[in-house]
């Protein structure tokens, strides 16, 4: 660097800048925020035997479980307790956002209608939702968003490690994917699960509370999929090391996965859809 | 802390060099354009310019998450909801990053967050305006990540090491964001009429704002000499507001939506745009904490902050018992 400070300097600044953006293997933005189709290059062709209207059901349910998520997840957006905490949901909830658009854009190619991920996301109303309760309550406290974040991941994580062998390779393609995200989201929970109640009184009141508030929404996860003994283990290893009382789970009563939902869902939506909806005609 | 760097500028004791060296050899690095690193000795007005600097740099970006973040939950589509989470979750990153920055200097991070909750340290005006439509979210891409871009891309020469490294990633990321907000108004003016018209309502809204972003004029910017001389700024307050003009002013043109500056064209003797005068007034008023939104930015980062504490205390808490249960076992 020569010290004359003259604007030609700065402007060579400017154009590396500009580098290296259209090569789409710059690892570093979050999937999907890009300029590229996230699906480009990938073939979608539904293969001979499989059931395409099973493959679409069971892909918009799990997207609309990991969607709602991720609007609560949103929600902690600049309340966070600590800045990195702020950066680790918005973490978890960008990468649930991400499967969330992977599964309707394949619901959409397979169910025959062509919908995009919008249209599933933003032009059905909660009685079309076929997300589980538990994604869908308040976010409550940072100890309620952990309890459920804990549960969450654990169950989707089991599931997904068995969707993995999908006979529709897109579908066994995204849960692959989202395996390793979800390993991720169950770990940071389980790690806060255990901080918060092996911290302080409060926290382990707070806690406790929590797992009050969540447990009577488990049941219902294991009438969607045959993954109990993996969810409990979870919860026993972490509430053990975090001195809890592990959770007595009831039988299951309601159910999201036929669109019966808590009071909650409908105002969620309907601040989701809120511009998508104000301007039907408008592109974004 | 640089303790033993005081205690040697404080004594100039037998071991250390007498301060008029080590000025001597720090105005040296200076004049070579070479790096100070957190271990070199540095005047204390330098090193107070600095952490004062980086400090609203940090808080700016934690507040500059608010305007933005308020439409994470209703972007009209999914892409765009992406988008907007990611960058708002970067601009907590680089929040992380400058506070790591200041503290290299000898500051502390919940010390820094005091001082802005309790309004003893200020952040861009920028974020004290309301966003009121969705357009507003890519008017703050093209304009205020523009700003941004134009006011830290000579920082990244910052003659304070930490500092400039941070700016380079930095700056890489907003340019990023810059290029997401401009193409969501490319967008949205080839959609609907009633789009145009919202995006044309937010340009209106943030021009003025957005220029005032680069400071008071070069003849009432009192810090600005000392710093340039100390190269931890390397271009007045004018100087990057002119290169913002220029730089804008052809983007507009291609997006079809109109400056609100009557004053606005081209000079050809000095080859750069001649513009209206912002209105300072209204920038000292909104400093001053009398803009639209500085009680609820401040007090919305109050909340989170306190409601925060008792987990934070948690995992102090939690981390001494690991602590003194390890110990035990090392003892047994």
């Amino acid at each position: 660097m020569s010290g004359s400070d003259t604007a030609h300097d700065d402007d060579h600044v400017y154009l590396s800048l500009a580098e290296g953006h259209d090569d789409g293997s710059d690892a570093r933005w979050a999937f999907g925020t890009g300029f590229e189709d996230p699906l480009y290059g990938v073939d979608t062709t539904v293969p001979e035997g499989v059931d395409a209207g099973e493959v679409a059901a069971t892909c918009v349910e799990l997207a609309d479980d990991a969607l709602v998520s991720a609007q609560r997840l949103a929600q902690w957006c600049t309340r966070a307790p600590e800045l990195e905490e702020e950066v680790a949901l918005a973490n978890i909830g960008l990468d649930l956002l991400g499967q969330a658009r992977l599964l309707y854009a394949r619901a959409g190619q397979v169910d025959g209608t062509g919908r995009d991920e919008d249209a599933y996301a933003y032009f059905r109303d909660a009685g079309d939702f076929r997300n589980v309760r538990l994604a869908e309550l308040p976010i409550g406290d940072f100890a309620f968003s952990i309890v459920r974040l804990l549960v969450l991941s654990s169950w989707r994580l089991a599931h997904f490690e068995r969707l993995a062998a999908h006979h529709d390779p897109v579908l066994a393609a995204i849960a692959a994917k989202g395996v390793k995200e979800l390993t991720y989201h169950r770990q940071y929970a389980a790690e806060w699960a255990v901080r918060l109640g092996d911290g302080t009184d409060e926290s382990h009141r707070r806690m406790r509370s929590a797992l009050d508030q969540v447990t009577p929404y488990i049941g219902e996860l294991f009438t969607v999929y045959d993954v109990e003994g993996d969810v409990v283990e979870v919860l026993r290893q972490v509430t053990e090391a975090a001195g809890l009382p592990m959770p007595q789970i009831p039988a299951a009563h309601g159910a999201g996965r036929d669109g019966q939902h808590t009071e909650h869902l409908a105002p969620l939506l309907a601040e989701l859809q809120s511009v998508a909806r104000a301007h039907p005609e408008a592109t974004w | 802390m640089t303790t033993t760097h005081s205690a040697a500028s404080d004594t100039g004791g037998a071991g250390h060099a007498p301060e008029a060296l080590l000025q001597e050899h720090f105005e040296a690095t200076i004049a070579r354009d070479h790096r100070i690193e957190p271990r070199d000795w540095m005047p204390e007005g330098y090193r107070k310019t600095l952490v004062r600097q980086i400090a609203q740099h940090a808080h700016s970006e934690i507040i500059g998450m608010q305007p933005e973040g308020e439409w994470i939950t209703r972007a009209p589509s999914l892409r765009r909801k992406a988008i907007l989470f990611a960058k708002v979750q970067d601009e907590a990153g680089h929040g992380l990053y400058l506070y790591s920055a200041a503290e290299t200097l000898g500051a502390d991070r919940a010390d820094l967050t005091e001082r802005l909750i309790e309004g003893r340290q200020k952040y861009s005006s920028i974020f004290n305006y309301p966003t009121l439509s969705f357009a507003d979210v890519g008017v703050i891409g093209w304009f205020v990540d523009g700003a941004a871009i134009c006011n830290q891309v000579p920082l990244c020469r910052s003659s304070y090491g930490p500092y400039a490294r941070a700016m380079v990633r930095i700056c890489k990321e907003e340019s990023f964001h810059q290029r997401q907000g401009y193409e969501l108004l490319m967008t949205m003016t080839r959609g609907t009429e009633e789009q145009r018209a919202m995006v044309q309502d937010a340009v209106d809204r943030w021009w003025w704002p957005s220029l005032m972003m680069f400071g008071p004029p070069d003849d009432a910017s009192p810090n600005s000499a000392q710093s340039m001389a100390w190269k931890i700024k390397r271009h007045t307050n004018d100087e990057l507001r002119q290169r913002f003009v220029d730089m804008t002013v052809p983007q507009a043109e291609k997006l079809g939506v109109t400056l609100p500056d009557p004053e606005l064209r081209w000079n050809e003797e000095r080859g750069h745009h001649d513009f209206g005068t912002p209105d300072w007034d209204e920038l000292m008023r909104v400093i001053k904490g009398g803009g639209p939104c500085n009680t609820e930015r401040v007090a919305r980062r109050r909340t989170a902050h306190e409601e925060g504490a008792w987990v934070r205390e948690a995992a102090t808490a939690h981390a001494a018992k690991r602590r003194a249960r390890t110990a035990k076992e090392a003892v047994a």
